[in-house]
C-alpha cells in the first residue's frame, strides 16, 4: 500500500529531511489547512498545551508569513519567512527562518492526491555550507552553530 | 569538505550506510567483517563508512590489529537528541491534530 497514516521521516540527500504522512481528506481541503491562518491555529500546534497567538500567511510568491507559538508555561517561540512558489493545491516553496542569526531552510511541501485521501511530503532543505560561512561571518556564531547541532540531532533520529 | 567537527558530524549522519552502521553498533561492537554483511558491500567500501564515522567520534576501535572491533559512542548524539525528539513531536502531535481538524472541515464542507 502506497498510503501511510504514520509519519515516515526519510533523508532525501545530505542538506534534505522529508515527513510523507496521508491524510483522509480531499487536496484541496488538506491544502487550505495547511496555508490558511483560520485553519492552521487549530492544528499546527505541536504538543499539547501549546496555542499560535500569531499567525499571518500572505499566500503568494515574495509573500511573507510569520507564526508565533505560546508554550503551556508562557514562552513563545516565532518563525518567519517568505513563498518563493505557491501552485495553489498542490505545492508550496517557502523560506523558514528560526531567528534574524539563523540561515533560513527552505521548504517545500507537496499535497498528492489520491482519490478522497491526500499524501502531504514536506521537505526541508538546510543551509548550505556557503549560507552557514556567511551567517558566521556575520559573528553570530553561537546561533549558526545552534542551528547545525540541531540538525545533527534531528538526522541522528531519522533513518 | 568541510573540517569543523559540527560540519563532520553532519556529514557523518547524513549517510544512510553510516546510520545502519551506527545502528548495528548500538546494539554491541562488531568487526568490520561483520558490519559488512548486511550491506552486500566490500570490506574496504565499510572501512571507508568506519573511517568517516570515527573522525566524527561518533564510533572507536580497538587497538588489536587484527580485530579491531568498532564501538559505537553516543556523546555526540546525546547532546543534541532532546530537540530532535522535540522537532519530530511537534509534527507527529500536530498531524494528530489536523486528522481530527480535516474531519471537521469536510462536515463544514457538507453543511455549505
Amino acid at each position: 500500500m502506497s498510503t501511510e497514516t504514520t509519519a515516515r521521516w526519510t533523508t532525501p540527500s545530505d542538506v534534505e529531511v522529508a515527513v510523507t504522512r496521508t491524510f483522509d481528506a480531499p487536496q484541496e481541503l488538506v491544502f487550505d489547512a495547511f496555508t490558511k491562518p483560520e485553519h492552521v491555529v487549530h492544528w499546527m500546534l505541536g504538543p499539547d498545551g501549546w496555542t499560535m497567538p500569531v499567525c499571518e500567511i500572505d499566500l503568494r510568491p515574495g509573500g511573507r508569513w510569520h507564526m508565533v507559538w505560546r508554550r503551556a508555561d508562557g514562552s513563545e517561540m516565532a518563525m518567519t519567512g517568505e513563498y518563493q512558489e505557491v501552485t495553489p493545491h498542490s505545492r508550496t516553496v517557502q523560506t523558514e527562518s528560526w531567528g534574524p542569526e539563523w540561515a533560513s531552510t527552505v521548504n517545500t511541501t507537496e499535497f498528492i492526491a489520491d482519490g478522497d485521501r491526500t499524501t502531504v511530503v514536506q521537505t526541508m532543505r538546510f543551509p548550505s555550507r556557503a549560507d552557514r560561512d556567511r551567517a558566521l561571518e556575520t559573528g553570530m556564531k553561537d546561533g549558526a552553530d545552534t542551528s547545525y547541532e540541531r540538525l545533527e540531532a534531528y538526522l541522528a533520529t531519522v533513518g | 569538505m568541510a573540517d569543523d567537527p559540527l560540519s563532520i558530524t553532519f556529514a557523518a549522519l547524513a549517510d544512510p550506510t553510516r546510520r545502519a552502521i551506527l545502528a548495528r553498533l548500538a546494539e554491541g561492537a562488531a568487526t568490520v567483517k561483520e558490519l559488512s554483511e548486511p550491506f552486500a558491500m566490500s570490506g574496504p567500501a565499510v572501512s571507508k563508512h568506519l573511517r568517516v564515522l570515527e573522525r566524527a567520534g561518533l564510533i572507536t576501535r580497538g587497538r588489536d590489529a587484527q580485530w579491531r572491533p568498532c564501538t559505537l559512542d553516543a556523546t555526540p548524539l546525546r547532546e543534541v537528541s532532546a530537540w530532535a525528539d522535540d522537532f519530530r513531536r511537534f509534527w507527529d502531535d500536530s498531524y494528530r491534530r489536523l486528522d481530527t481538524y480535516l474531519e471537521r472541515m469536510k462536515e463544514q464542507d457538507n453543511v455549505d
